[in-house]
Parts: C-alpha cells; sequence; structure tokens
C-alpha cells in the first residue's frame, strides 16, 4: 500500500488487467502531480488506451490500489466521473447533432442551467474558432475540427484532471500544433493533464513527467531529461571517401579510445565515435584525423533525444514501432 | 464545478430524449420509413387480397369494405412492430459511437442513455401510428368508437409500444453488430400474420392455432378489434396488459444490465 502524495492527482500502485489469457497491464504504479502534464508513451498495443479506460472509469481494472482526483477508483467512482474529462482516441462527439448541440448536451448533463450554459458553450466555441461551424452538423467537420470540438465538449463541465487518448494521432503539423497551444493553456489554468501518445517528440515536448510504457509494463519513468540521461552518451559518425579512408582512421581512433566500440559500417564507409559533441572534442578529434591526413568527408553530432531511449530500453527501433500501426 | 455526485434520473433523461428528438429531425427519412412499411402492407392486404379475405370473414357484407375494418388493428401492431425494429437499429448505432463513452465516464443517470432511447422512439411510434390510421380512415376504415374507446385503443396502443421497445432497445444492445440489430427483431414482423392479426385464428390448424391463441399480439388485436368495433373482449383486455407489463419489465431489465456491464467483457 503507497500512501500517495498530498498533491497527487493520480495514484496507482499494482494497477493489474487482462483480457482473458492476455495480461494488458502489469502491475503499473505511478504518481501523477495535480498541475501538471503527464505523458504515457509507449507503441500501439502497449496498453496506453487500456490504462486511460481504466482511470476514466470506462473499464474496471483486475487488481490495484488507485486513486483518481482524490477518490477511489474502486468504491467511489461517480465521484472520480465528477471531477474528470475524458477525451478519447476515437471522436466523441454525436456526428449527427451540430457543434453547439453537442456542447449544450454537454452543459444539460452537467445540469449549468439555461443561462450559465449559453455562455459557456458560447465561450468555447470561440475559444476552439469553431464559431463559423457552430451551426453545422459534427458530421461535416474536418479532423481537426472534429478533435476540438471533442476537448471543448470535455471542458464545458471545467474538469479539474483531463485524460486525452492519443490527442493529436491523425492531425496535420498545423492542427498538431493548435492541439499542443490548447493543452499548455489548460495547464497553466492549472488543470491535471494525463496524455498518451506514440510520439516521442510529442512527450518530449509537452510532458512534465514521463512514462514508457511496454507490454504493459512501465519500463522507465522521469522527466525527459532524465530519461535521456538514462543511455549512454551522444556520437559523432564519421563518413569517408575510401576505405584506406576508413581503415587508417579506425587505425588512429583505436589508439585514442582503446575501451570503446567504434561503430564500423564497411559498405557505408562510417564509423560511429563516442562522443558529448563539445567543439573542444570534435577539434581534438579532427586534429587527430588531419594529423594521420585522413581526409573526413562528412560529419554530423548526434545528441541522444527519447528514440535512443526508446531503443535501448526496448531494444526496438521506434520506426519498428511506428509500423506497428 | 459538478461539486455533488447526486445524480439526476429525470433532468439527464430529459435532455437526452430531446437529443434523441434532434437525431429524428436530421434524420427524418428513418421515420417515414417506418410509417410507410405497415402503409404498404396496409394497401396490399385491403386492394390485393381484402377482396377475397373479407368474403371468408363470414360476417355480414364481406368484401373489401369489412375486411379493411378486420385487418387494421394487425397493421397497427405492425407498425409498433417496425417502430420496434427501428430503435434497435438506432441503439445499436449509438452503441457504436465514441459520444457513449463519453457519457459512461461522466457522472449522469447511466439509465437516461437508454430512456432517452425509449421515450424518443415512443413519440416517433406515435406519429407513425397516427398516420397510419389516418391513410386508413382515408381508404374506407369505419370504426365505431366513441372518445373513451378511442382512449382506450391510445392507452393500450402506448403501452404496447412502450414494451416492445424496451424489448428491442436489449436486441439493440445484444447485437454484435448494426446488421444483427436489424434481423433480431425480425420474428416480431411476423407475430401479426401467426396470430389473429390478418385471418380469424379458427382457420389455421390446430397446431398453429394453439400457438396463435396464445401469443401476446393476439389478445392485444383482439382488444383493439374490441374497442374499435364493439366486439366482446372478455378477459383478453387484462391478458393483453399483462403481456405488456412482463415484455416492459424483462426488456428493461435486460437492456438494464446490458449497458451496465463492463464494456470490456464483451
Amino acid at each position: 500500500m503507497t500512501h500517495p502524495t498530498k498533491r497527487a492527482a493520480i495514484s496507482t500502485a499494482g494497477l493489474r488487467k487482462s483480457y482473458g489469457d492476455h495480461l494488458v497491464l502489469d502491475g503499473i504504479d505511478l504518481q501523477v502531480r495535480e498541475g501538471t502534464i503527464f505523458a504515457l508513451l509507449g507503441p500501439n498495443g502497449a496498453g496506453k488506451t487500456t490504462m486511460v479506460q481504466i482511470l476514466s472509469t470506462l473499464i474496471k481494472a483486475d487488481a490495484g490500489d488507485i486513486r483518481v482526483a482524490g477518490h477511489d477508483l474502486a468504491t467511489d467512482p461517480d465521484a472520480v466521473r465528477a471531477a474528470i474529462g475524458v477525451t478519447g482516441q476515437y471522436s466523441a462527439v454525436d456526428r449527427l447533432l451540430t457543434g453547439e448541440e453537442n456542447l449544450r448536451l454537454m452543459a444539460d448533463l452537467h445540469h449549468l442551467g439555461r443561462g450559465r450554459g449559453r455562455r459557456r458553450v458560447a465561450e468555447l466555441l470561440e475559444r476552439f474558432d469553431l464559431t463559423d461551424a457552430a451551426k453545422k452538423p459534427a458530421a461535416t467537420y474536418s479532423g481537426g475540427m472534429a478533435r476540438r470540438l471533442d476537448l471543448a465538449m470535455t471542458l464545458v463541465g471545467s474538469p479539474r484532471l483531463i485524460f486525452l487518448d492519443e490527442p493529436t494521432t491523425g492531425l496535420d503539423p498545423s492542427g498538431r500544433r493548435t492541439m499542443w497551444r490548447i493543452i499548455r493553456d489548460l495547464v497553466a489554468s492549472g488543470v491535471t493533464i494525463f496524455l498518451t501518445t506514440q510520439y516521442l517528440g510529442e512527450a518530449d515536448e509537452l510532458a512534465d513527467r514521463i512514462a514508457l510504457l511496454d507490454h504493459g509494463r512501465l519500463i522507465a519513468e522521469g522527466t525527459a531529461e532524465e530519461l535521456k540521461r538514462l543511455i549512454p552518451g551522444g556520437h559523432v559518425r564519421l563518413r569517408f571517401a575510401d576505405e584506406r579512408g576508413l581503415t587508417t582512421a579506425e587505425g588512429v581512433l583505436r589508439d585514442v579510445f582503446p575501451l570503446e566500440p567504434l561503430g564500423l559500417d564497411a559498405a557505408e564507409l562510417t564509423l560511429r565515435v563516442a562522443s558529448d559533441g563539445s567543439v573542444k572534442a570534435l577539434r581534438d578529434l579532427l586534429g587527430r584525423l588531419d594529423d594521420a591526413a585522413v581526409d573526413v568527408e562528412e560529419l554530423s553530432v548526434h545528441t541522444p533525444d527519447l528514440d535512443d531511449v526508446f531503443l535501448t530500453l526496448t531494444g526496438r527501433p521506434k520506426s519498428e514501432v511506428e509500423t506497428q500501426r | 464545478m459538478t461539486a455533488t455526485t447526486r445524480t439526476r434520473p429525470l433532468s439527464d433523461s430529459a435532455t437526452m430524449v430531446r437529443r434523441q428528438f434532434l437525431h429524428m429531425l436530421r434524420y427524418p427519412s428513418l421515420t417515414l420509413m417506418l410509417a410507410g412499411m405497415p402503409i404498404v402492407m396496409l394497401l396490399l392486404f385491403v386492394y390485393v387480397f381484402g377482396g377475397t379475405l373479407g368474403n371468408g370473414l363470414g360476417g355480414a357484407g364481406g368484401g373489401r369494405e369489412a375486411y379493411i375494418n378486420y385487418v387494421v388493428p394487425g397493421i397497427l401492431l405492425m407498425t409498433v412492430a417496425s417502430a420496434a425494429q427501428g430503435t434497435a437499429i438506432a441503439v445499436a448505432m449509438d452503441m457504436t459511437e465514441g459520444i457513449i463513452a463519453r457519457f459512461r465516464t461522466m457522472n449522469i443517470a447511466r439509465v437516461s442513455v437508454l430512456t432517452g432511447h425509449v421515450i424518443g422512439s415512443l413519440g416517433q411510434t406515435l406519429v407513425s401510428i397516427v398516420i397510419v390510421i389516418g391513410v386508413a380512415l382515408l381508404i374506407g376504415f369505419r370504426p365505431d368508437a366513441g372518445p373513451m374507446a378511442w382512449l382506450g385503443v391510445a392507452g393500450m396502443l402506448a403501452l404496447f409500444t412502450f414494451a416492445l421497445i424496451w424489448l428491442s432497445t436489449a436486441l439493440g444492445l445484444v447485437a454484435k453488430s448494426v446488421e444483427t440489430a436489424s434481423n433480431t427483431p425480425m420474428p416480431l414482423m411476423l407475430l401479426p400474420f401467426f396470430g389473429s392479426g390478418f385471418v380469424p385464428t379458427d382457420s389455421m390448424p390446430t397446431a398453429l392455432r394453439w400457438f396463435a391463441d396464445y401469443q401476446p399480439f393476439t389478445p392485444i388485436t383482439e382488444t383493439l378489434r374490441g374497442l374499435l368495433f364493439g366486439t366482446p373482449i372478455g378477459n383478453d383486455a387484462a391478458i393483453a396488459v399483462a403481456w405488456c407489463a412482463v415484455i416492459a419489465l424483462a426488456g428493461y431489465l435486460w437492456a438494464k444490465q446490458l449497458f451496465n456491464r463492463d464494456p470490456s467483457a464483451t
């Protein structure tokens, strides 16, 4: 039994869920502090959506102590429902109704009353740039508009904690940037955001803390910086004009870095050398190659990013992860 | 903002009914189709089969004029059954929409999602029934019911519609797809034929006749006929009301249980 910190918006201990024989979530322990953005990052099928469905009371966990917005999920789901808002992966708007009618529906279900409901709807239409489309059926909306309407509906009840399940999947770059701006504005107003994403860049961009979910287990958790520190540092990639250059360079660098594995790719004529990428280190490296009269045709510096974290921790490159979609 | 976690079933149901009426306004072809099918059957049975079937009724007069008066109660039940099919389709379609997941994560009275459908469909069906009766009157339907008897007809049809719609709400929920949901209520459309809806049951072979006499559509048909034409009702009215109560309660409990099950278990 863990003792949730005083300002935890979500805390889970030993959360488990399986469908038949298939274990989807295998003992998840996590804490999300109030007023922060928490990103759950993982490939499709990792269990991200299941996690959101459980935390948002849609489905029941098999085991675990779970508190959401200060309430026990198992014994008081209605209190949790009253405090949260959910925007799922699949559009949760009524496509036969207009944008305005969808928002009115939410206002009525939150019992806002006529005047207050009307004001709230007008305010949200304005804020999400939907005023012009307010009288059109949601079925005619573009992907970005539908997603904005979806989030606006979530906000009608002014939830303190919002779940966003892959909020930008399928959006174009400008739609994605708009969504990021909206999410940042929400957090600035004190709301807690729990989002799932399969885009490493998105987690890096938005989240205060990131957890990596793979095959139903959390394999790492921390800030983007902490996660990047988990893996070996950056490297420099050198490409040579011919094989002679490559072999000479390898001989020179083997003496300098006796313990480092030199990633040698004979076909590509490249070497991969561990380096922090600083000017001093690069000057030193190039000086040694110059002394040996080796011409470097191309040089690129790599600092670690979340892709490297993913590769290191899951043993699979992110590109493979993405092709699983 | 929502400080209390207490739900308000009446207010939420009213909201969901408004949602259903907006759906019907946006998608009026379903309402027209639901009323159109029984009208086609009415015209078919009156103008194609009516002359011959009317002569077989054995009463005074006979022919098409007698048959239209005989067949209208059966057609009205068919109208209700056809509307019930529409409800099952609408419920199944709605359950595939993401907004239902949203409703489930909101602190609202859960049953309001279902009562919205039921009350919406009830309104839609009563409109269809009025249209069908209107067409029947135009082509020669001449009941001799007084205002009280018409009130009874309205009550009987409303009760029957309410019962069948709860049942088809459950059928719409239990269906794995919209296609299944449109097929499972089909037997309801056939039941007026295997009863006293189109011909008197005493003209049927013994086994069929036994089924026809005891299935719920027959006492309801006979009650309507009695109210419209003053034929003896006997205990048919009590049996009809009892059937409706049983079907409504079973449909309601089944639907509620289906809607409250953990969505991951399906």
